[in-house]
């Protein structure tokens, strides 16, 4: 399906990654937006709420983080595409909800404008040490699909790809920014509509008796939904329970309802892989980054080719499903994974894991406020090529 | 019924039985296949989704648009056994969740049961928002004083005095006065009853259902599990009868007035219900004034 025009700002802009985030969700068709202020990613808010009631949304400010993400994810049972925004402290709060959202299979998408932490920590000040919290940060199994953008073009394009998924997948789609990326203001081209593909919710038209809101076989084939309001009666919970959604405490139960909400995104990671490589073909070194320290990453991995290093890189862009497969795989094939994070080892922790020490895996920490120094990348690369 | 002095109901009342079983009149309301329940005999949650059911029947509302949210708890376990598009949320955010709902498809009328603990003490923040901004939610609050699902817990409502699992010598903290919270947060209706007073409870949980706006009923309800035992306050009949005894009709009482001491009389009645327009009569009318042509009306869910 093209994107409904009356949400899309077509053109060429000059924008930051936040108004460029809330141009992508009102171009994916989310109508339904709850959040609570927090820097820095209020600035998504606000364009949201002066834009909404041009196109036919529905903003509310909600008391808290806590009432932003039971709102967001109830929202979708009512037929509607929502999103909530926030950063560090908010998304700790919306953590509960998160995984509500996670096991009644509610799509929507969460904003988290990553700040420096723990606690209030850096509040205008960048990083990017939630990502095992975007993970598993509420209680129990489950998974979810994590994007990580590194400019504000990819806040307008990626945040209609986060809409895509949560749709596809009636999953949580986590869309990782960064304070950089959020208040870095660039180009923007919003496309025209109609070269705006956005996938539309998948609605179950048959049997009314016969709709079942989950399918639990961890397949790729999800249940369509319904909207609250046409007569299907349907019964939604939190609590362990079977395809027609009612509860059943038991072991069994629980295993094939956890085994559905883990499968269906794990099992399925290539067809929700997103990434970007170049020149690894005869790489010794990978340089594996994310989000804003992709950026950073390619000025050190330009240098040390530069100096005659194989060198490659390899972008996340879809973070969570992790590329297993994918890292084994080079892991034959190359001495060392650089992973430079703003963190002090998170997604690190996944490439090592997945090398089985076929390969090398060095982390370059930065515990926050500022990106790293390019320099410090490239002496890691020089040092994983020896 | 060992004891020949009493003889069968059914004897003495001569009721003649039927050839055939009946359904339960109100079958088509209930997932039967989920039944039986899990409250306790002679617990009082059982009779306000009774109450329910016909409030809900007596308004005429059209049964696809009325939706149920529940918290977590006994109480919280409403939703569940409801025939209607119902949903079973966190622990505290029924109410959000529930304006979630609300609010994406405007068409829906929401009804939040859940129990004191879930609405008023977890969820308390969400509560006195939502009542502010007059979101279209009927609150169904059951009330029995403590927290039952987690084994007899105090809380934001137990007496001073009255016992608790976390309360051993007694309760000492200051209870929360249901009506009068949700009056000066900015709720349109309030009421309250016990779960002995049925026929009142129906006709205000009626009321509520066609009250556009942030309704609330306060049902006061026998755990007799665990409240009642840890206080030695005798069965759910026992509880019924101190209702019995004990509440007084009182409507329009100033909501000021209406704190429950322990074991001591209860003011029910209807307290408050007037006009105002809701969170979404009241945005769309502002952001059109200020807007003119270029304002879009939220269309609703896309088909
Ligand atoms: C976040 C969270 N904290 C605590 C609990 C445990 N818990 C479940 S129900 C409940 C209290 C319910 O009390 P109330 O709402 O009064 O319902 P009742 O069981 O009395 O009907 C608590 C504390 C929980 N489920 N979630
Ligand atoms: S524990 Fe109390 S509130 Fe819960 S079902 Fe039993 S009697 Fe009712
Ligand atoms: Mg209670």
């Amino acid at each position: 399906m093209k994107a409904d025009p009356i949400g899309v700002a077509t053109g060429s802009h000059y924008m930051d990654g936040d108004h460029a985030c809330a141009e992508g969700a009102m171009a994916a068709g989310c109508r339904f937006f709850a959040g609570y202020p927090i820097t820095p990613s209020t600035e998504v808010a606000e364009r949201i709420s002066e834009r909404f009631p041009m196109i036919g949304g529905i903003f509310i400010q909600m008391e808290d983080e806590l009432a932003s993400m039971a709102a967001v994810g109830a929202a979708a049972w009512a037929g509607t595409k929502s999103m909530t925004v926030t950063s560090g402290p908010g998304f700790s709060l919306m953590m509960e909800n998160i995984g509500l959202a996670a096991m009644i299979e509610s799509p929507c998408v969460v904003v988290n404008v990553q700040r420096g932490g723990p606690s209030t920590g850096l509040p205008t000040l960048t990083g990017q040490a939630d990502m095992m919290q975007a993970r598993w940060g509420s209680h129990g199994d489950y998974e979810i699909i994590a994007i990580s953008p590194n400019s504000p073009q990819e806040c307008f394009d990626l945040t209609i790809t986060a809409f895509n998924l949560s749709e596809r997948w009636r999953v949580p789609v986590l869309f990782m920014m960064d304070e950089c990326v959020g208040h870095m203001t660039e180009k923007v081209v919003i496309p025209e509509a109609n070269k705006i593909d956005v996938t539309p919710r998948k609605f179950y038209k048959g049997d009314k008796k016969k709709y079942k809101p989950h399918k639990l076989d961890g397949s790729a084939n999800i249940a369509p939904m319904i909207k609250a309001g046409d007569g299907y009666f349907i019964h939604i919970t939190g609590l362990t329970h079977d395809n027609r959604g009612y509860p059943i405490i038991n072991a069994e139960a629980q295993d094939i309802n956890v085994r559905h909400l883990v499968d269906k995104i794990r099992n399925n990671e290539e067809m929700i892989r997103i990434i970007e490589e170049d020149q690894i073909e005869d790489a010794e070194v990978i340089v594996l980054s994310y989000g804003i320290t992709s950026r950073v990453a390619l000025k050190a991995v330009n240098e040390a080719r530069a100096k005659g290093v194989k060198v490659g890189i390899l972008r996340l862009i879809v973070v969570w499903p992790f590329p297993e497969s994918l890292i084994r795989e080079l892991s034959r094939k190359i001495k060392t994974f650089v992973v430079p994070e703003i963190n002090m080892g998170q997604i690190s922790l996944e490439v090592e894991r997945c090398c089985e020490g076929r390969a090398k895996t060095i982390h370059v920490p930065h515990a926050g406020g500022w990106v790293h120094d390019p320099d410090d990348i490239l002496k890691v690369i020089v040092k994983g090529a020896k | 019924m060992n004891n020949p002095d009493v003889q069968p109901l059914t004897d003495t009342l001569h009721i003649p039985q039927p050839e055939e079983e009946l359904p339960h009149p109100m079958e088509e309301f209930l997932r039967t296949e989920r039944l039986p329940h899990i409250w306790c005999s002679t617990c009082g949650i059982g009779t306000v989704i009774t109450a329910f059911i016909t409030g809900l029947q007596k308004s005429g509302l059209e049964r696809e648009k009325v939706a149920v949210v529940s918290g977590i708890g006994c109480s919280g376990r409403a939703a569940g056994y409801l025939r209607l598009d119902s949903f079973h949320s966190t622990h505290g955010r029924a109410i959000p969740f529930a304006t979630g709902l609300a609010l994406g498809n405007p068409e829906l009328k929401l009804v939040v049961i859940s129990g004191d603990g879930d609405i008023i003490a977890i969820g308390g923040n969400h509560f006195i928002h939502a009542a502010r901004r007059n979101i279209n939610l009927s609150i169904i609050c059951i009330n029995n004083f403590n927290y039952a699902m987690t084994g007899g817990q105090a809380g934001p409502t137990t007496p001073i005095e009255a016992n608790a699992s976390t309360a051993p010598y007694g309760c000492y903290e200051f209870p929360f006065n249901l009506p009068h919270l949700a009056e000066s947060s900015g709720a349109v209706y309030v009421a309250r009853w016990t779960s002995l007073h049925i026929r009142r409870l129906t006709n205000s949980i009626s009321e509520a259902l066609l009250k556009p706006g942030f309704s609330f009923i306060e049902v006061i309800s026998p755990c007799p599990t665990l409240y009642a035992r840890r206080n030695r306050l005798g069965t759910g009949l026992d509880l019924m009868r101190f209702y019995h005894d004990n509440a007084k009709i009182k409507h329009g009482t100033d909501t000021r007035k209406l704190d429950i001491e322990y074991q001591d009389e209860i003011i029910v009645g209807k307290f408050l219900d007037k006009d105002k327009p809701t969170f979404l009569e009241k945005r769309d009318d502002f952001l059109k004034s200020k807007l003119g042509d270029k304002f879009v009306p939220y269309m609703g869910p896309k088909a």
